[in-house]
C-alpha cells in the first residue's frame, strides 16, 4: 500500500503515499473553505489544517462546519467532527443551504476511477449496473460537490485500473467530455483544477480541460507515469519535482495517521 | 401521542413483511439494535430506504430481509466496501436486491419533500452524471419562472422509519443532539415511527444543538441503552472504529457471517 520508500538529501525518508497525502494538503490555501470526503481528502486536509493552513474551514457531509479534529477521524460522521466544529447542520442543510448555493471553495475527493477529463466513478466497474463485475459504494455527496463546490482537487493512487480511458460510469462530473462541457450542462463550479496521485501532480490544459502531467514526486520519472496511465497521457513541456515532504510536514502527516504505514483511506 | 414500549413489541406491531423501512442514522445514532430486532423477527420483502446504509444494513441483506434498497451510498466508511450488499448485488445471495441509488443529496431532498407533504423536491443535481439513465426517480424540471432547468426528485415517504435518539421523557418526547443527519425528517416523513433511545428520563434538561420531536409525532418509544452500538450517542459511546473494521474480515465470507449472525443476532 505504501510504495518504496524514498531518499531525498536534506529530506526524511518518506513513502508514495504520504508524498501524496504531502503535496494534497499544500495545494489547500489558508483562509478558504474545504468539502472533505473520507479517505485520503481526509487525511490531506487535516494536514495541511495542522500546517501551513490553520484557518483552512473543513466541511463534512454529516453536518459539521468547521470541524478542527484533534486526531483523523475514520468516518465522516465520527463525533470529534461535531465536538469540535463551528456549527453542527442536519443533511438536508448541508447541501441544500451550504453546497448548492456555491458557497465553498474546494471540494475535495477520491475516485475508483477517473479519466482525462477528471470525470469520477465510484458506483461499478465492469460488466453493466444491473450486473456489475464490482460493486462500489456510490455516489454520497460526490455529484453534486463535483458540480457546486468553486473548484475540485481529486486526490487518488495511480494506476492503469484507476486512471482508465474511460469510466465506466459517471458518478460525478469533472470536465464532461471536455472543455466547455460544464457551461454546457449549467454546472456552477469551475470542476476538477488539480489531481494529485503518488506519482505525481496533473492539472486541466486550459484549451482541452484534458489533465496534463506537471508535476513528478521524487523519484518518479514521467515513463513511470505514463505506464500507469489508461490513456495516451498528455505531459507539460516542462515537468517539475515536487518538494519532497519536510521533515515537520511528516512528522505531522504521521502524527495523524499513526505512521507510514498507518490508515490513510 | 408516543407510546412507550419495549423494542420487540414496537417491531412486531409497527414492522410488517413488504414495508418500506427505513432506518436512518448518519454514521451517528445509528437505530442498529432496531436493525438486529428485523432481522430476529423474521421479516422478509423489506425495501430498505438510508443515505447511508452501512453495517446494519449489510446485516439485514446478508439475513434476507430486503428485497430492494433505496440509497445513496452503500459502504462500510472508512474500512471499504459493504460484502454482503456488494453479494447481493453481485451474485444474488441470499436474494435478488433491487437497487434505486441516488447521491445524497437527492436523498436529503426526497425526504424533506416527503415531510413537507409535497410529492417532489427541486434540486441542482445529477446533471451531466450516468445516475439519471439508471434511476427513473431523477427527472429534469424547468423553472417556471426562470426559465432554468433543474432535477426534480419524488418524496419518500416510508411506511416506517426507525432512529436512535439520546433521549426521550416518560410522555414520549424525543430529543437528539451531535450529528442530526435527516432523521427528523425522515421520522415526519413516514407514515409511523419507532425511536430506541439511551433512556427515558424524568426531564429533558436542554442541550445546545438538540432536536426535539414532540411525542405527538413519534409512533412508539423504546428503551434500548447503547443501541446504537458500534455506532455511537454522543454524550452517551464513542464510535466503536474497531468494529466496522472487523466487520470487513466477518462479512468477507457468507459461512463466517452466517455464523455471526446466528451468534450476535439470532441466539
Amino acid at each position: 500500500m505504501t510504495g518504496t520508500s524514498v531518499e531525498t538529501s536534506g529530506h526524511a525518508a518518506h513513502t508514495a503515499s504520504e508524498m501524496m497525502s504531502v503535496a494534497a494538503a499544500r495545494a489547500l490555501r489558508d483562509g478558504t473553505s474545504c468539502f472533505v470526503g473520507i479517505g485520503l481528502p481526509s487525511t490531506a486536509a487535516n494536514l495541511a489544517r495542522r500546517g501551513h493552513a490553520p484557518n483552512l474551514t473543513l466541511i463534512y457531509e454529516s453536518g459539521a462546519l468547521g470541524a478542527r479534529p484533534d486526531s483523523l477521524p475514520l468516518s465522516i460522521g465520527d463525533g470529534i467532527l461535531a465536538e469540535t466544529a463551528d456549527a453542527v447542520v442536519g443533511v438536508p442543510e448541508v447541501f441544500n443551504y451550504w453546497l448548492q448555493p456555491g458557497r465553498i471553495d474546494v471540494g475535495f475527493l477520491s475516485a475508483a476511477q477517473l479519466d482525462r477529463f477528471g470525470n469520477i466513478n465510484t458506483t461499478v466497474i465492469g460488466g453493466d449496473y444491473a450486473n456489475p463485475g464490482v460493486r462500489l459504494p456510490g455516489a454520497g455527496g460526490a455529484p453534486e460537490i463535483a458540480a457546486s463546490c468553486r473548484e475540485v482537487f481529486i486526490v487518488v493512487k495511480q494506476s492503469r485500473r484507476s486512471f482508465v480511458d474511460k469510466v465506466d460510469f459517471v458518478t460525478s462530473v469533472g470536465h464532461g467530455s471536455g472543455a466547455g462541457d460544464r457551461a454546457r450542462l449549467g454546472l456552477p463550479g469551475a470542476g476538477p483544477t488539480m489531481v494529485i496521485t503518488d506519482l505525481g501532480v496533473f492539472r486541466p490544459d486550459p484549451g482541452t480541460a484534458e489533465l496534463v502531467l506537471e508535476q513528478v514526486h521524487p523519484g518518479v520519472t514521467v515513463q513511470q507515469v505514463r505506464e500507469a496511465t489508461g490513456w495516451e497521457l498528455a505531459v507539460a513541456s516542462e515537468v517539475g519535482t515536487t518538494t519532497a515532504p519536510t521533515a515537520g510536514e511528516l512528522t505531522a502527516l504521521r502524527a495523524l495517521t499513526g505512521g507510514p504505514d498507518g490508515k490513510e483511506g | 401521542m408516543a407510546e412507550i414500549v419495549t423494542l420487540a413489541e414496537a417491531v412486531t406491531e409497527l414492522v410488517s413483511d413488504g414495508d418500506q423501512v427505513a432506518l436512518e442514522g448518519f454514521t451517528h445514532l445509528i437505530p442498529v439494535a432496531a436493525g438486529h430486532e428485523i432481522i430476529r423477527q423474521g421479516r422478509r420483502d423489506l425495501t430498505l430506504v438510508r443515505m447511508t446504509p452501512d453495517i446494519v444494513y449489510d446485516q439485514l441483506i446478508g439475513a434476507g430481509c430486503a428485497r430492494k434498497l433505496v440509497f445513496s451510498w452503500g459502504g462500510n466508511p472508512g474500512v471499504g466496501s459493504l460484502h454482503r450488499f456488494r453479494d447481493a448485488v453481485q451474485n444474488a445471495w441470499p436474494a435478488p436486491l433491487e437497487l434505486e441509488e441516488h447521491s445524497h443529496a437527492g436523498m436529503a431532498n426526497r425526504y424533506v419533500a416527503g415531510a413537507s407533504g409535497l410529492p417532489f423536491a427541486v434540486m441542482r443535481g445529477y446533471t451531466g452524471t450516468d445516475l439519471p439513465s439508471v434511476t427513473t426517480t431523477i427527472k429534469p424540471i424547468t423553472c417556471p419562472f426562470t426559465g432554468e432547468r433543474l432535477t426534480a426528485v419524488p418524496a419518500i415517504n416510508p411506511d416506517v422509519t426507525v432512529i436512535h435518539a439520546q433521549r426521550a421523557d416518560r410522555a414520549g418526547n424525543v430529543q437528539m443532539w451531535g450529528l442530526v443527519g435527516v432523521q427528523k425528517e425522515a421520522v415526519l416523513a413516514a407514515g409511523r415511527s419507532i425511536v430506541t433511545v439511551e433512556e427515558v428520563t424524568d426531564e429533558l434538561s436542554p442541550v445546545a444543538g438538540q432536536v426535539v420531536l414532540p411525542s405527538w409525532a413519534v409512533t412508539a418509544v423504546a428503551e434500548v441503552a447503547g443501541g446504537a452500538h458500534p455506532s455511537y450517542a454522543q454524550g452517551y459511546s464513542d464510535r466503536d472504529n474497531t468494529y466496522y473494521q472487523e466487520w470487513d474480515a466477518i462479512s468477507r465470507d457468507r459461512a463466517t457471517f452466517e455464523k455471526w449472525l446466528t451468534e450476535a443476532v439470532l441466539t
